[in-house]
């Protein structure tokens, strides 16, 4: 989710140092990046000299000195408290006072991993939505500590990066995924209860909502596996049953029934 | 297109007066529409192809009874979704029981097809498929808007932009009435026993207020 938060930056004007441990991810990042940009430039969303001057922003490099001169560092890495907070820790030891870390986790609170960085009063929350490049909203929380300052600074660099932020308490899931993970939990437990098939759920959900997609469909886009994740970050700060796992949830990512990635989900991608 | 007739038992959520579907109604038909419940009466008639109720918050059970999980017959319970006061929509939720006639429910299904409506067929359930779904969302973003999670704005712009909705929880509850919700919701939350569907304070409130106001007349 890095490259495409690289990309809204740089195509907003702003120097962009793309930080990876692997060489690797760095130039399949950077051929995404061209690609995503060409193709706006087909579509008329930008000229040729926008694409090349967004391009041109984006700056690689596996040394995590090199963000020493940032102002801004947004994390992007797995969801994992401890490796987010030893990030921190090292970043702190590399930027200047005046760098914010901003965090891209969509489950884990922010007071928790700007805890014991060394800078708690300048770590924000800064959740994008997938894909980064092509959604505007970003869920925008303040830890504890979190200073004014900070997260006005924060706030004022998404709207220079022509997003559309909105403020929510430090809470696991934020606004976004508080609602839809029980809500997907909610959706199978009623296809296990016999309440109906998925097809009617997706079809009564479309229909009668106007959603553009239906649940069963989200969540085999999601990934079963990568529920039965979100639900094991919130349930056991939550306790609340609807965030647990279904029964039905872990029996089909124990069959493999992953969604589309493995083929099969609560619907069949093979036959299709 | 199939012939039906129309028994008015009662004012119908789902065809409200003047709507379209109720002028292509028979005198006798082999396919009888209760709408407004079933009037008290046991509505069953093998004689017909299909008998169809029109639910309210209610199990079709209520109106034919209900045997040990063997019940079933050529009464199915059917509701056009709504949101609270807005218009209804295209979506029609047709009620099936364990043992539902299978012809009944295809000759169901074919009616309001032809009649242009889109069909989900769900068991004999609280909530039926969508204010099963739904309610827990809204009774949760009522909590969140109390607990001081994000302002109303925040979390229905989120969910607009965030997840492609085309309206929020809170301006979707609101728009269709918090005492709706309410009435709803509570009705859920007496058949499953589920927690999610106690109505929240903000629907308790606008329910009292209602009630208050009536009181009053």
């Amino acid at each position: 989710m890095g490259a495409g938060i690289a990309l809204v930056c740089a195509r907003a004007g702003f120097r962009t140092l793309c930080y990876d441990t692997q060489e690797a991810g760095l130039a399949a990042a950077r051929k995404r990046a061209a690609r995503f940009f060409d193709k706006s430039v087909e579509r008329g969303k930008m000229t040729a000299e926008e694409r090349d001057a967004a391009l041109a922003n984006l700056v690689d490099t596996t040394d995590l000195g090199a963000l020493a001169e940032a102002d801004l560092v947004i994390e992007a890495i797995f969801e994992n408290l401890d490796v987010k907070r030893a990030l921190f820790a090292k970043l702190d030891a590399v930027c200047g006072p005046q760098t914010i870390f901003a965090s891209n986790t969509s489950t884990l609170s922010i007071t928790e991993i700007a805890s014991g960085c060394g800078r708690e009063d300048r770590v924000v929350g800064m959740h994008f939505c997938l894909p980064a490049e092509l959604m505007k909203l970003i869920e925008m929380s303040r830890g504890i500590n979190t200073s004014d300052a900070a997260f006005a600074a924060a706030w004022a660099f998404t709207l220079a990066a022509g997003q559309k932020p909105v403020e929510t308490q430090d809470k696991p899931g934020f606004i976004l995924n508080a609602l839809l993970v029980p809500f997907n939990n909610d959706v199978i437990r009623a296809i296990e209860a016999g309440v109906a098939t998925p097809a009617d759920i997706d079809k009564a959900i479309k229909t009668g909502l106007g959603y553009k997609m239906g649940p069963c469909e989200l969540l085999d886009l999601i990934g079963l596996d990568t529920q039965i994740r979100l639900c094991e970050a919130f349930y056991p700060v939550t306790l609340d049953p609807r965030a647990s796992a279904p029964p039905l949830l872990r029996r089909m990512v124990a069959a493999g029934r992953l969604g589309r990635k493995s083929g099969r989900g609560f619907y069949d991608y093979e036959q299709q | 297109m199939h012939d039906y007739s129309i028994r008015q038992n009662g004012p119908s959520r789902s065809f409200p007066e003047g709507d379209a579907f109720l002028t292509g109604a028979s005198e006798d038909a082999d396919i009888v529409i209760h709408l407004g419940g079933s009037g008290g009466r046991a509505p069953g008639d093998p004689a017909k192809t299909a008998i169809l109720v029109e639910l309210d918050t209610e199990c079709l059970g209520v109106h034919t009874g209900e045997d040990g999980g063997r019940e079933g017959s050529n009464v199915l319970g059917f509701a056009r979704y709504r949101n609270g006061n807005d218009a209804p929509t295209n979506l029609i939720e047709l009620v099936r029981q364990p043992a539902s006639d299978p012809a009944a429910i295809e000759t169901a299904i074919a009616l309001f097809e032809a009649a242009g409506f889109a069909v989900v067929v769900c068991a004999d359930q609280p909530g039926r498929i969508i204010d099963r779904l739904v309610r827990p969302k809204y009774n949760a973003a009522l909590r969140f808007l109390d607990e001081g999670l994000a302002s109303a704005e925040a979390m229905d712009m989120t969910c607009r932009m965030g997840l492609g909705y085309p309206d929020g929880p809170i301006e979707r509850v609101e728009r269709g009435g918090l005492a709706r919700h309410h009435d709803v919701s509570k009705a859920i939350f007496e058949m499953t026993g589920h927690l999610s569907y106690m109505p929240a304070r903000r629907a308790v409130v606008a329910k009292t207020r209602a009630g208050a106001r009536e009181d009053g007349q």
